[in-house]
């Protein structure tokens, strides 16, 4: 197959969760959520117990999808900033190393300037994680073995 | 493409439902949702028009137990079967791990089954995926009908290859959970190769 699968080690996850983590107090925000761009959800951080964050993950991916898909149309490479405003809550959505979706949640605590600016600065941080990540995967010699010790039975067995 | 999340110890896995309208992908996750226990199934999503049909993806994350410790979660994705949207097709296929082909058995949907596959090839080709690379079955749908052409007539048609079929009629519920398991265990398989 010609698509390796994401993996992510504890502490890239820990570092990951960190700056996010960091990136919420700084902007004031309710919750930021990290999804990439296939709609699985990689970290979250804030208050996310009141939001289903699998749906989030899909819908925001879709999202992503759909104006990446329109941003073609008009002769752009992609919108990289999305901005929903609501009534209450806003959501800013941007794309980082044009590989993962960085989701924040935010009320009149905030303000789009100041999660703009914030975003800004996370999202370097985590466009170095998220490279080191890749990079890590794309050398050979750290290929976990978790994949190759299933078993036949461990797969039949889900279905018992 | 999978995700494994050692921090969160899950396997996360796309599996996509393609086919000509009104077949019967949505039904297919319609069962699924309800015949899985609540501990194991989020909410299911469809971005559907007023009446009913498929406009963006339905979406349905499965849990399916531990494999080394490591929760399976399933994302199922419904793609809408007009010809018309086949923009939004084509980007729910990124990323996909398994592939359903659910074909619809009537005698008159069959050249719409033929014409959907070479549309499904087409669409991963752009991704640079190629089906016979990829986890794939195949469902012949909707048998309780009258008017439905031969399973050997439909295997020889839309199933040359010879990868896993099933004859169901999702809407009664039967064949949905065959289906679904026998490519479950492809991707796992592929996983495993891949590893
Ligand atoms: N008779 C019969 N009808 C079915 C079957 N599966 C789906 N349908 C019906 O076909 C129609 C279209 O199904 P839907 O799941 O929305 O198709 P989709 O466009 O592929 O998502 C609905 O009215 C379903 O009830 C089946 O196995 N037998
Ligand atoms: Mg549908």
């Amino acid at each position: 197959m010609s698509q390796a699968s994401l993996v992510m080690f504890e502490e890239e996850s820990v570092e990951i969760t960190e700056i996010i983590t960091r990136l919420v107090k700084e902007a004031n925000a309710k919750s930021a959520y990290l999804v990439d761009k296939d709609g699985q959800l990689i970290s979250s951080a804030g208050e996310t117990q009141d939001i289903d964050s699998t749906s989030l993950a899909s819908l925001t991916a879709g999202n992503i999808a759909a104006t990446g898909g329109l941003a073609k149309l008009i002769g752009e490479q992609e919108f990289s900033i999305l901005f929903h405003e609501g009534e209450k809550d806003n959501i800013h959505i941007s794309i980082v190393g044009h590989r993962v979706i960085l989701v924040i949640i935010f009320d009149e605590r905030s303000s789009l300037g100041l999660v703009r600016l914030r975003v800004r600065k996370a999202g370097e941080e985590l466009g170095k994680t998220i490279q080191k990540i890749l990079a890590r995967m794309d050398s050979a010699d750290s290929k976990e073995n978790l994949l190759e010790e299933i078993t036949d039975d461990d797969i039949e067995g889900l279905f018992s | 493409m999978s995700f494994i999340n050692y921090s969160a110890r899950e396997i996360n896995c796309k599996i996509v439902y393609y086919g000509p309208g009104l077949c019967g992908k949505t039904t297919n996750l319609n069962i699924v949702y309800k015949k899985t226990r609540p501990e194991s199934k989020g909410k299911m999503i469809s971005l559907a028009t007023e009446t009913e049909r498929t406009l963006f993806f339905d979406f349905l994350p499965l849990s399916l137990g531990d494999i080394k410790g490591f929760k399976t979660r399933f994302h199922l994705y419904t793609v809408p079967g007009q010809i018309f949207y086949d923009a939004s097709r084509k980007l729910i296929l990124k990323g996909v791990d398994g592939i359903v082909f659910v074909a619809d058995s009537q005698v008159e949907r069959m050249d719409a089954n033929m014409e959907s596959l070479d549309n499904m090839k087409l669409n991963l080709e752009e991704h640079g995926y190629t089906l016979d690379k990829l986890p794939y079955v195949i469902q012949f749908n909707k048998r309780d009908l009258d008017d439905v052409v031969p399973v050997d007539e439909m295997r020889t048609v839309l199933n040359p290859g010879g990868v896993p079929q099933f004859e169901a009629s999702a809407a009664s519920g039967e064949g949905v959970f065959e289906t679904l398991k026998a490519v479950v265990k492809l991707v796992l398989a592929e996983l495993k190769k891949g590893a």
